[in-house]
């Protein structure tokens, strides 16, 4: 009898404690709660975090996140307007706002996340289908790159910055806005749409590639006649300075040895000139030094007895 | 393996025992794990986010700190402190955040298209810390993939703006600049709790296929540059030797002028000196003057033939050719 009632009292505090379990539920910072009655959804949802009550066994809780959930979407190719085909990877965040309705039409995140999908997915493919490339690549409409000095004078105003008219954020607004109604009605808010990466598909790529080694190598092509022309415009410059320099000291060689013949000239005249008797004896004194000159010992000189110093030879007659 | 006969009266003595024992062993019990589970210690580099009830209740520092016991409260160690590191398009090996990309995940992460519609591969590093540990743990969930991906789409919103020319020489800086402060907006928009401290440009080059034509373009600036050079040394090699030489001939000729005057001065002025004298009797010295000239040249000659006005006779004789070879 003893026996029975302490097993009957162990039996008692068990079912009290399951009961007790049953009740209470702890809701934390980062999670929602909706409660449930044989399935079908009781209240509103909780998300005040800490401790809460329900009726054991019968209510069951639905835990969900309260945290801004991320969505990434699968990188698929899709042409642009301007015909490009472009492998486009696009993120999005989004946050469960209408617990009940979440609950009642995707009932789990997986769900959740496909519908995203399908709804982020077609709205991308849409927006990019309606833009050229460059407004999905640019942002910033006026801005000006700042190209490095030289190659940005070879390649002039064509490579810059092509204008747009409307640029990635407002595309991604545009996509924002479309996606973001159409999850409404599934408890969903969608905070926020980004284009993650934008890239050249495999087939595109060859000719991107090719288009950019035929800029690179006009560039450089420019850069090597630069070089050519300008050594040649040296060697230009060197053979004016030559010339010049050359040409002007043979005027000045001449002109000074011009100057020094004619006054060596006038000098001589003077001196020589001056007087007949001057001119008569310059005659003589030159032809003496003339003989001195002309003759050398291979010589051979016929004189006459008629000359002046032989006449003696034939006997001094005496004047 | 041996027998023991135990009767009902022995196992409930046994039963018995226990239970007086039970009543001490599980308070016991009880206490340990309540001490235990109601203190913990902070590394100096962290903080510690308290819950209660799964409800935020505070956010302790660095030390020794207490809190309810059995699971009541519960903590989060989150470490404020230290610089975290993601590597965007590439991965330093041994790096130990979790969050990096795989490695043919990289290759999709630096490829970008530039403002001019080129092609890119950009490597990049974010540094980040946690700056709020209850927005860090509450906010969003997995705060670092959404940084991974927020920094993914600003960096290329940066170099969508951008020339190639400018993402791979000059733009490098104001890439950084622009893209931390673009990122850190983002992510405080967001409410990671993170804060974003630098984005440094790793690698930047053009797309493989690529980067032989844009070596090109250097060397051809080099090879420019060196043709300028030869150039400007044949000039300098030239000019200045040619500058010299025409001032040598200039002086030369001055030289020779100058020598050529003073030569005919000093002939004139010898021989007025000598016709000075010439004059007071000019006979006698053209007669001296002929004589001294003459005994001074006909002595060199080796054959001199002294003929007689009338004897013609020899003349025809002489063996003109035998002289002059003498």
């Amino acid at each position: 009898m003893k026996k029975f009632l302490s097993a009957f009292i162990a039996l008692g505090i068990l079912v009290v404690l399951l009961f007790v379990s049953g009740a209470i539920y702890t809701v934390r910072e980062d999670q929602q709660i909706l409660l449930t009655q044989f399935g079908k959804p009781i209240g509103d949802p909780i998300t005040e975090a800490g401790l809460h009550f329900k009726i054991p066994f019968i209510q069951k809780v639905n835990m969900m996140e309260k945290r801004v959930l991320s969505w990434d979407g699968a990188s698929s190719q899709m042409p642009t307007r301007d015909k490009l085909y472009i492998q486009v990877d696009t993120f999005a965040r989004w946050e469960i706002s209408e617990p009940l309705v979440y609950f009642q039409k995707l009932r789990d995140e997986r769900s959740a996340q496909s519908r995203l999908d399908d709804v982020l997915g077609s709205e991308t493919r849409n927006a990019v289908a309606n833009h050229d490339l460059i407004e999905i690549i640019r942002t910033t409409k006026d801005r000006q790159p700042q190209q490095p000095e030289e190659i940005g004078e070879i390649l002039g105003s064509e490579s810059g910055l092509e204008p747009i008219t409307k640029g990635r954020s407002l595309i991604e607004k545009s996509v924002y806005d479309e996606a973001k109604v159409k999850l409404e009605s599934y408890g969903i808010n969608l905070l926020d749409l980004r284009f993650k990466r934008v890239n050249y598909t495999r087939q595109v790529e060859p000719e991107i590639f090719g288009r950019m080694i035929s800029e690179r190598q006009q560039i450089a092509e420019r850069f090597r006649s630069e070089g050519a022309g300008e050594a040649a415009r040296i060697l230009g410059d060197m053979e004016r300075e030559v010339k010049t320099i050359e040409s002007e000291a043979y005027q000045k060689v001449q002109s000074v040895l011009g100057k020094s013949d004619a006054e060596a000239t006038r000098i001589y005249a003077e001196a020589y000139g001056g007087s007949p008797d001057q001119e008569k004896f310059y005659k003589f004194v030159k032809t003496l030094e003339a003989y001195d000159k002309i003759l050398d010992q291979n010589t051979t000189v016929i004189l006459s007895t008629e000359s002046d110093l032989f006449r003696l030879l034939k006997g001094d007659s005496g004047q | 393996m041996a027998t023991i006969d135990i009767t009902p009266d022995q196992a409930g003595e046994v039963l018995k025992k226990i239970t007086s024992k039970a009543g001490l062993i599980i308070p016991a019990l009880f206490v340990v794990v309540g001490v235990i589970s109601s203190y913990y210690t902070v590394p100096a580099d962290s903080e510690a986010v308290i819950l209660r009830f799964g409800k935020y209740e505070r956010t302790t520092t660095s030390g020794l700190h207490f809190k309810l016991p059995f699971g009541l409260e519960q903590k989060y160690i989150l470490p404020v402190k230290r610089q975290l590191k993601m590597e965007f398009g590439f991965s330093t090996s041994g790096s130990t955040n979790v969050y990096q990309a795989s490695a043919g995940e990289q290759e999709q992460e630096q490829s970008m298209i530039t403002g001019d519609k080129n092609a890119a591969l950009v490597e990049w590093v974010v540094q980040y810390r946690i700056d709020d540990p209850e927005k860090y743990l509450f906010r969003v969930k997995d705060p670092e993939f959404t940084l991974r991906d927020a920094s993914e789409s600003v960096m290329r919103e940066v170099v969508g703006d951008r020339t190639v020319d400018e993402v791979i020489t000059i733009g490098r800086q104001s890439i950084e600049v622009d893209a931390l402060r673009k990122m850190d907006e983002l992510v405080r928009l967001y409410g990671l709790g993170l804060q974003i401290t630098s984005v440094q440009l790793k690698n930047v080059n053009p797309p493989r296929p690529v980067q032989s034509s844009f070596n090109e373009v250097n060397q051809a600036q080099q090879e420019r540059a060196r043709m300028i050079n030869v150039a400007k040394g044949e000039y300098n090699k030239s000019v200045p030797k040619t500058k010299g030489m025409a001032d040598q001939q200039v002086s030369r000729a001055e030289g020779d002028a100058k020598q050529r005057v003073n030569e005919a001065s000093g002939d004139a002025e010898r021989f007025l000196a000598l016709y000075k004298e010439y004059a007071k009797a000019p006979a006698i010295t053209r007669q001296r003057l002929y004589l001294e000239r003459i005994s001074e040249v006909l002595p060199r000659l080796k054959s001199k033939i002294i003929m007689d006005e009338k004897a013609t006779a020899p003349v025809p004789l002489l063996d003109l050719n035998n002289a002059l070879k003498k």
